[in-house]
């Protein structure tokens, strides 16, 4: 099975990001940039069906300015096989990107393309599904365990009530959440083995896709602040405050 | 312009998330109706037709939509959606699986988690774990929207008197197929409906200490949530946990117990009203957003308070 993963370039997780005093869109100067974490596990998962012997080939796609090719090389060291970047100037919107993600697919033809259930940056949720939309093919989102069978796979997805399983016709679409598998460390004889890896630059425009924004951001600003709050010495005090203060029990 | 509301539903009832969704909707302005896709789901539809300010609801009773499968569910969505202004969905695991597959089968951009309605086609949404709120203006022709329920207090369930209209198109992909659910049944309220929450963290140590939590929930009639580190540790099972992607809650009074506070899980609960620390760690972040917070081993403070309710 041939599994194309779809990896994004988004600022450290554990960056707290603040909007630009001018409003115009988030501050990134010099901050540190990752890998998503989702697509961080959804690479792991890809490697790990090569590991099992279920996938033959596994890809790993980002769309975006020159500098992803740095988290292309993260997903080689991590063990996919290639890279294939696709240049685009600034913020893709999720329709452009699965646009161009489709393209992608109708290229190499995967089994299987996992990708990250959200990117922490915008937090949209919507490239995966929309993805699957375009290409016609089944969907396991937010998904806890893949498990692959013949011409299909089951995946186990994390729902607001629990867990739920559905069985995808391949070739699929899978989503990944925080509990499908904890990432590996890259290795640095694998880091090294990564940069001599093939890695394909596709343009946008080559691919036919129109990026144009259908979205304008008017403006960003910081969330509004909660008013700092008291220590209490006692469980005692506590519980007096809420009851009589807070009035919340 | 119409809108066009995707009921959260169980066959049986309409999810309170549906009621956000509609409050949203009464915010946009315009005619309301609500799908509601299911199968044998005749009581769900007659309770979406008793909300408040809905004027039709819309009843595709099939087979097909018994799981709410989005490959199913999108395309007929998508083929009603050409009679509305706008598609309004709730930000749960079921709205956020199928408005994106909806919006991409219309060709039109989707706009996540929205918090407010600015106006007919603005509206602000949080990124970055809601360190940035961003207003947005979309200029598609039809608006696929999912909703923050915590952001709109819900219309009211009953009052409404909706013509019920049923859909005959049936769609079924064959893609997939439903295998299982496990979920977990509980007497306590759901997390995202609950007034009062007590959540436990990785200072909880294992899933049995989360008992002394389950005391205290019974007493305050809350519900009991978990950070992602104690679920990733195995403590407790993921529909437990608040953060940036697990669920995003809002009650009058939220109990964070052995909780560090990393921005993730902040992103999930710092807009409850009250919100309660009790950490050993004075230096801990979840510190900066209590309105109280007890410096305390929480194996001491815990049963204290349990004992103090």
């Amino acid at each position: 099975m041939k599994v194309l993963v779809a990896v994004k370039r988004v600022a450290d997780a554990n960056v707290k990001v603040r909007a630009k005093a001018d409003g115009t869109g988030a501050d990134l100067n010099n901050v540190k940039m990752a890998i998503n974490p989702f697509c961080e596990i959804a690479v792991e998962e890809a490697v790990r069906l090569k590991e099992a012997g279920t996938a033959t080939e596994v890809i790993a796609v980002s769309i975006g300015e020159k500098s992803c090719q740095e988290q292309i090389r993260t997903a080689l060291a991590l063990g996919a096989d290639r890279g294939i970047q696709v240049e685009v100037e600034g913020d893709v919107e999720p329709l452009a990107v699965a646009k161009l993600l489709k393209a992608i697919v109708d290229k190499e033809q995967p089994d299987l393309v996992i990708l990250g259930k959200q990117s922490i940056d915008n937090d949209n949720n919507q490239t995966g599904q929309m993805l699957a939309a375009l290409a016609n093919m089944s969907q396991g989102t937010f998904a806890s365990e893949i498990v692959p069978a013949d011409g299909s796979v089951n995946v186990t997805r994390e729902i607001d009530g629990g867990l739920q399983t559905l069985t995808l016709q391949l070739p699929a679409i899978v989503t990944t959440d925080l509990r499908l598998n904890e990432p590996r460390y890259a290795s640095l004889p694998n880091i090294m083995k990564a940069k001599r890896k093939p890695l394909d630059v596709f343009a946008a425009a080559d691919l036919g896709v129109d990026t144009a924004p259908r979205i304008t951001t008017v403006k960003v600003e910081p969330p509004a602040e909660r008013a700092a709050g008291i220590k209490v010495e006692s469980v005692a005090e506590l519980v007096d405050k809420l009851k009589n203060e807070a009035k919340v029990i | 312009m119409s809108i066009l509301v995707l009921a959260e539903h169980d066959n049986d009832s309409v999810k309170a998330a549906t009621l956000n969704v509609v409050a949203a909707a009464v915010a946009i302005g315009g005619d309301i109706a609500v799908l509601v896709a299911g199968s044998n789901c005749a009581a769900a539809a007659a309770a979406a037709a008793s909300i408040a300010g809905v004027s039709k609801v819309l009843v595709a009773d099939n087979a097909a939509y018994a799981n709410q499968l989005a490959e199913n569910v999108s395309p007929l969505v998508a083929e009603l959606a050409k009679d509305y202004g706008y598609v309004l969905a709730p930000a749960t695991t079921t709205g956020k699986n199928i408005a994106p597959r909806v919006a991409a089968l219309l060709d039109v951009a989707q706009i996540s988690e929205i918090i407010s309605v600015e106006s007919g086609d603005t509206f602000k949404r949080p990124i970055y774990a809601g360190n940035v709120i961003a207003t947005v203006q979309s200029s598609d022709a039809i608006k696929v929207i999912t909703v923050r329920g915590t952001a709109f207090d819900g219309v009211a369930a009953e009052g409404g008197s909706a013509t019920v209209e049923a859909v005959d198109t049936v769609h079924d992909a064959g893609l997939s197929s439903f295998v299982e659910e496990k979920v977990a049944v509980s007497d306590r309220p759901e997390l995202t409906a609950a007034s009062i929450i007590v959540s436990g963290g990785r200072g909880m140590q294992n899933g049995e200490n989360f008992q002394m939590l389950e005391k205290i929930a019974d007493k305050l009639g809350a519900a009991v949530g978990a950070s992602r580190a104690a679920v990733d540790a195995g403590f407790v099972p993921n529909d437990m946990q608040v953060g940036q992607t697990g669920k995003i809650v809002a009650p009058d009074l939220y109990i964070a117990v052995g909780i560090s506070g990393a921005i993730q899980h902040l992103a999930g609960m710092k807009d409850s009203k009250v919100i309660v620390a009790i950490n050993k760690d004075e230096d801990a972040p979840i510190f900066q957003v209590a309105d109280y917070g007890l410096v305390a081993d929480l194996f001491v403070a815990v049963p204290e308070l349990d004992a103090a309710l």
